[in-house]
């Protein structure tokens, strides 16, 4: 039986399907079979950043409604034969989902892998609890600024109480991952630190993703970061992170921006 | 422009009311023909006045409390609200169950049959206080008009804390703590750090904007002096 996780946040543009993908590659290369699962049903995304929206026929609301088999839908990544996609639908909305046919699909992925990663949708609407609906684990993406940690603790006491496990009286695992860490701009009290954020949340850290824009360019040419650029800043990060999640214990480094003699002259940074 | 100085206030209390309490007793027709002979006597003693209905020693179903309920209208009997039914049988075209506690119930009239000996009072519950031992997340209300409320851990952004005692968090307060919130003035707030949104004891309010910079993550205490709210440090 596989585990499930949710990869949520509340507020939108944090990460999530960044994270999605870059785990989902990064467990994958461990040997382990992972399938990532797209619920931002109408504002699909998970495609693009892995690099296979040419390749979509059927959709998660396919197999919902049973237009489609779940092994017609599940599209297997060309460089990595252990991670698979099951992708949202484009031209549907968060209605056509079911919390019975998520369940539904959610049982039978679980039985043939050994990852279930949910990008849930932004917003705390049908959606994003249906996408957290049946976890056994939630990583809640956050970025070091208000708003969105505020976000992040609406969504911690969502899944505290709108999951199934929590439901019957479990608890969810939760893990925090801090995302586009600036600690240029955390040092100078242009962002939250890493402690406020902890102590606001009290939530144990997966991992701290700093800001890059080796993010933005694995997005732009559908590779995970994990995948095509494993030796930048947040590739490592997120290999880490992954490690972690499998029950390793890797010592958390704080990411210090890289900045070269002449940027350290004239004070320019990255972004 | 002066948006700042003109502070719109705005308070919600709650408030006492006396209300008489019938509470019948089977078989219900002879109870109202008692009744009946009583009000023949003094007619239109209960036009206008608030009563409540207690249930307690009958057991009715909804057809038979709507009934009731109907048969005191037709003798000009209002009734606001019912006590000591069973919840299951009331819907909205009924009046609300209260859950109020007597806290000193006089008994004005004596319906009851003179031979019987009257009802022992029912003791007096207990105000149970809350206690919760995780943090209250942003979007998350807890709302306890019983008594006091402990959190163990901190009330995010967003959340709020109602009780109708004192509030006491063994964390940071960073939502809204409302105490004393059925007219208790009384009540208190205490907090490990302060951070809070809004404060309130009793309907009587502070925004963050009006605290004290000072008092920022520290332990404090908020309390009523003559409906003016004190905040002051713990240490």
């Amino acid at each position: 039986m596989g585990k499930v996780l949710v990869v949520t946040s509340g507020k939108g543009g944090v990460g999530k399907t960044t994270t999605t993908a870059a785990l989902g590659a990064a467990l994958a290369q461990t040997g382990e079979t992972v399938v990532v699962v797209d619920f931002d049903v109408g504002l699909r995304n998970l495609d693009l950043v892995m690099g296979a929206e040419r390749r979509v026929v059927f959709d998660l609301i396919n197999v919902i409604q049973g237009v489609a088999k779940l092994s017609q839908a599940l599209i297997r990544d060309k460089r990595l034969e252990t991670l698979w996609l099951l992708p949202a639908s484009q031209t549907r909305d968060k209605d056509a989902l079911t919390e019975e046919g998520v369940g539904r699909v959610i049982t039978e992925l679980r039985e043939k892998f050994d990852w279930v990663i949910c990008d849930s949708p932004a917003g705390i609407e049908r959606g994003a609890i249906l996408a957290m609906r049946y976890a056994d684990a939630a990583i809640i993406v956050t970025n070091p600024e208000v708003s969105s940690v505020r976000d992040s603790d609406r969504i911690i006491g969502m899944l505290d109480s709108k999951t199934k496990l929590a439901e019957n009286g479990g608890r969810i695992d939760k893990h925090l991952l801090i995302t586009r860490y600036d600690s240029a701009r955390a040092h100078r009290g242009e962002m939250l630190s890493i402690d406020d954020v902890l102590e606001i949340l009290s939530t144990p850290l997966l991992g701290i993703i700093p800001e890059s824009e080796d993010v933005l360019r694995a997005s732009n040419v559908g590779a995970p970061v994990t995948l095509g650029n494993r030796l930048s800043g947040p590739g490592r990060a997120y290999m880490e992170a992954a490690r972690r999640l499998q029950g390793e214990s890797v010592s958390m480094t704080i990411p210090m921006q890289k900045r070269g003699l002449f940027d350290k002259l004239f004070g320019r940074r990255a972004a | 422009m002066s948006i700042a100085s003109q502070q719109r206030t705005m308070r919600f209390l709650g408030r006492s009311y006396m209300a008489f309490v019938f509470t019948p007793e089977g078989p219900i027709i002879e109870w109202l023909a008692q009744l009946d002979s009583w009000l023949a006597r003094s007619p239109g003693f209960f036009a206008g006045r608030p009563v409540v209905l207690d249930l307690a020693n009958v057991k009715l179903h909804r057809p038979g409390i709507s009934h009731l309920v109907g048969c005191l209208l037709e003798r000009d009997i209002r009734v606001i609200g019912l006590e000591g039914a069973d919840p299951a049988q009331l819907g909205p075209d009924l009046p609300p169950l209260l859950s109020g506690r007597p806290v000193n119930s006089t008994e004005i009239v004596a319906l009851t049959r003179p031979e019987q000996p009257p009802a022992p009072a029912p003791a007096p519950k207990q105000a149970a206080s809350l206690l919760i031992d995780r943090p209250v997340r942003s979007g998350q209300s807890i709302i306890h008009p019983d008594g006091d409320v402990s959190v163990l851990g901190s009330v995010g952004s967003g959340a709020e804390i109602v009780a109708g005692g004192s509030i006491h968090i063994y964390g940071t307060l960073r939502g809204r703590a409302m105490a004393g919130h059925m007219g208790n003035s009384q009540a208190r707030i205490f907090c490990q750090k302060i951070e809070a949104e809004l404060l309130a004891i009793n309907g009587y309010y502070r925004t963050a904007e009006e605290l004290d910079a000072s008092y920022r993550s520290r332990p404090m205490q908020a309390w009523l002096n003559d409906n003016v709210m004190m905040i002051t440090a713990l240490n």
